[in-house]
C-alpha cells in the first residue's frame, strides 16, 4: 500500500506511508463495527438457543439486521446528561472505552504479513492498552455522579486490576515458549508444536493448563458473565452505564462487544495457532488463514455465549479469591515451570 | 517531517497536561491530565526507539499506578478551602524542590551542550540492530544478572514488608473458608420433616 501511494500516486514516502496507514485503519476498523453488530445477533441468537426461546427474529431474515435497527434507534434517542454530572469526563469515559477497544487491534496479524503494526513489542502494547480500558469504566462510574455507577466503577477497577495480574503471568509462559513478543512470530512458533503435527501451543500438555486459565481470566477482563458483576443487574441496575442513554451507550456497547471479539481472536492466536490450520497438514495450509483465525474466533465466541447462557455469576469475593489466591500463584508457578522445562530441554541439566 | 509533528505533538502535550496537571482545580481531573502525561511521554518514548520502555511506561503507571491514584482521589471528600490553606503550608518544600528540579534540569541540559555521551563507548555495548527488548534482556541476565536480582530482592522485602506492616489479625470475625463451603453437601444442611398440622417445626 505504501509502495502504491509512493510510485503510482507519487507521493513523498511519509506521506504515503501515512496514507496507507489510514487505510489500513479504516481496513481493519470499518469491517470491526459490521462483526460486532452481527456478533451482539450471534451472541443473542445462542442465548436463546440455549434458553430454548427464538431471539430477534423480527427485523430483516432470521431477525439479522436487529443489530442496525437497534443501532439506528440508539442513534436518534437524545443524550442525556445528567445535571450533577461532570460533564467532560462523562462524554469522554465512552470515547476512551470505544477507541482503546479499536487501537488494539493494530497489532492482531490475521494472516501471514497481514497486520498494522508488526512491532516486536505486540504482546505488551496489547497489555498496555488493555490496561487503559478500565479507564473508561472507572470515569463512567465517577463522572455519573449517582451512586450504582460508582459501586460499579470501583468492582470494575479492582476487577480488571486483579486479572491483568494473571494474564500478563499466563502469557509470560507464552513468550517464553515462542521467544518473542511479537503476535506473528508467536503464531509461527506454535507451527508443529512438540512435533506432534498439530497447530498451537494448547496441544503442548505443559501450555494447556494456561490456555484455559487465559480462557477464564479473558471473561474477567472483559466482564463477560459469569465475572460481569460491574453490571450485575439485580444488584446496581445497569452499572457503570446506569446514567448513559443513546450514542454514548452505544459507544460503550460497541467497544464492549469489541473487546470481546478480541479476547476470542487472542485466544486462537496465542495458544491455538492463529491463523495456522489447527493440523499441520499440507492440503489445510490451501484454506486462506484469516478464514481459519476466523472459524476459531466464532468457535471461541461461542465458548463465551455458551458460558454466559449457563453459568451463574460469581459473587465479588469468589471473583477476588479466584484472581489473587488461584489464578495469580498457579500463573506464576507455571512460569517457573515452563522456563525449567525449556532449560532443561535447550541448555539441559548442570550446565 | 512526520516524526517532527509527532515529537512536537507529544512534547507539547506532555507540557500541557503536565501543567493542568498542577493547576487543575478538581484531582480527578489532575489524575486523568497526569495519565495524559504519562501516555505522551510512552509516545516519546517510541520516538527515540525506546518501544520496551514505552510500553512499560504505559503498563506500569497508566496501568496499574493511575488506576490506584484515581481509586484513592475519587474516594477523597475533597475539601477546597482546606486545600487553599494547605498550599500556603507546604509552599516553602514545594518551591525548594521545585528549584532543586529546575537547577538539575539546567545542569543536564549544560552538560548535553558540552557534548553527548559517547554511546560506543559504554562497557557493554550492543549490536545496533538487536531489538531493545532482547538487547535488555541480554544485559540483565547476563552482565547485571546480580543487581537484577538483588532489586527483585529489595521489592520482595518491601512487598512483604508491607503486608506484615498492615496486616491486622482480628479475633472473632467469620471468614469464609471455601473448602468448607464447596464441600457441604444439600442432605448435611436440609433435613426433611413432616409435621402434623397445628404443631410446627423444632428448630
Amino acid at each position: 500500500m505504501t509502495e502504491f501511494f509512493n510510485t503510482t500516486v507519487g507521493l513523498g514516502y511519509e506521506w504515503s506511508w501515512f496514507l496507507a496507514t489510514i487505510v489500513g485503519i479504516l481496513v481493519i476498523a470499518l469491517p470491526l463495527m459490521l462483526a460486532v453488530a452481527m456478533i451482539i445477533y450471534a451472541d443473542r441468537k445462542i442465548w436463546a438457543a440455549m434458553a430454548m426461546r427464538r431471539g430477534p427474529n423480527v427485523v430483516g431474515p432470521f431477525g439479522l439486521l436487529q443489530s442496525f435497527a437497534d443501532g439506528l434507534k440508539v442513534f436518534l434517542q437524545e443524550t442525556i446528561i445528567p445535571t450533577a454530572a461532570n460533564k467532560g469526563l462523562f462524554l469522554l469515559a465512552p470515547i476512551i472505552t470505544f477507541t482503546v477497544a479499536l487501537i488494539v487491534w493494530a497489532v492482531v496479524p490475521f494472516q501471514a504479513g497481514v497486520v498494522l503494526a508488526d512491532i516486536n513489542v505486540g504482546l505488551l502494547y496489547i497489555l498496555a492498552a488493555s490496561s487503559l480500558g478500565v479507564y473508561g469504566v472507572i470515569l463512567a462510574g465517577w463522572a455519573s455522579n449517582s451512586k450504582y455507577p460508582f459501586y460499579s466503577a470501583l468492582r470494575a477497577a479492582a476487577q480488571m486490576v486483579s486479572y491483568e495480574v494473571a494474564i500478563g503471568f499466563t502469557l509470560i509462559s507464552v513468550v517464553l515458549w515462542a521467544g518473542t513478543f511479537n503476535l506473528s512470530g508467536i503464531v509461527l512458533g506454535q507451527q508443529n508444536v512438540m512435533g506432534i503435527h498439530l497447530n498451537g501451543f494448547g496441544f503442548n500438555p505443559l501450555l494447556f493448563p494456561m490456555a484455559v486459565l487465559f480462557l477464564i481470566s479473558s471473561l474477567a477482563e472483559t466482564q463477560r458473565p459469569p465475572f460481569d458483576l460491574t453490571e450485575a443487574e439485580s444488584e446496581l441496575v445497569a452499572g457503570y452505564q446506569t446514567e448513559y442513554s443513546s450514542m454514548s451507550f452505544a459507544l460503550f456497547w460497541l467497544g464492549e462487544y469489541a473487546n470481546v471479539i478480541l479476547m476470542c481472536v487472542l485466544n486462537a492466536t496465542l495458544f491455538w495457532g492463529g491463523w495456522l490450520p489447527p493440523v499441520d497438514w499440507a492440503p489445510l495450509y490451501a484454506v486462506p488463514g484469516i478464514l481459519w483465525l476466523f472459524a476459531k474466533m466464532l468457535l471461541f465466541f461461542f465458548v463465551f455465549g455458551w458460558i454466559k447462557a449457563t453459568v451463574p455469576r460469581y459473587r465479588y469475593d469468589q471473583l477476588m479469591r479466584l484472581g489473587w489466591k488461584v489464578f495469580l500463584p498457579l500463573s506464576l508457578f507455571w512460569v517457573f515451570l515452563v522456563s525449567g522445562v525449556l532449560m532443561w530441554m535447550r541448555v539441559g541439566f548442570g550446565s | 517531517m512526520i516524526q517532527a509533528i509527532a515529537f512536537y505533538l507529544f512534547a507539547a502535550v506532555v507540557i500541557v497536561s503536565g501543567a493542568l496537571t498542577i493547576s487543575s482545580r478538581n484531582p480527578v481531573h489532575s489524575v486523568m491530565w497526569l495519565i495524559l502525561a504519562f501516555f505522551n511521554a510512552a509516545g516519546l518514548m517510541v520516538l527515540v526507539g525506546a518501544e520496551f520502555i514505552a510500553m512499560l511506561l504505559v503498563i506500569v503507571y497508566v496501568g496499574a499506578v493511575a488506576v490506584l491514584f484515581l481509586f484513592v482521589v475519587m474516594m477523597m471528600d475533597i475539601d477546597f478551602a482546606q486545600l487553599r490553606t494547605d498550599v500556603a503550608r507546604y509552599a516553602t518544600i514545594g518551591l525548594a524542590l521545585g528549584t532543586a528540579l529546575a537547577v538539575e534540569v539546567m545542569i543536564a541540559a549544560f552538560a548535553w551542550s558540552e557534548g553527548r555521551i559517547d554511546l560506543a563507548r559504554r562497557a557493554a555495548p550492543i549490536d545496533p540492530a538487536m531489538p531493545n527488548i532482547a538487547a535488555l534482556g541480554q544485559l540483565l541476565y547476563t552482565r547485571y544478572l546480580f543487581l537484577f536480582e538483588a532489586a527483585g530482592f529489595v521489592l520482595l522485602v518491601a512487598m512483604i514488608g508491607a503486608i506484615v506492616l498492615t496486616h491486622r489479625e482480628r479475633a472473632g470475625t467469620r471468614s469464609q473458608h471455601v473448602g468448607r463451603q464447596v464441600a457441604r453437601r444439600p442432605q448435611d444442611a436440609t433435613r426433611n420433616v413432616k409435621p402434623t398440622v397445628g404443631q410446627g417445626v423444632e428448630l
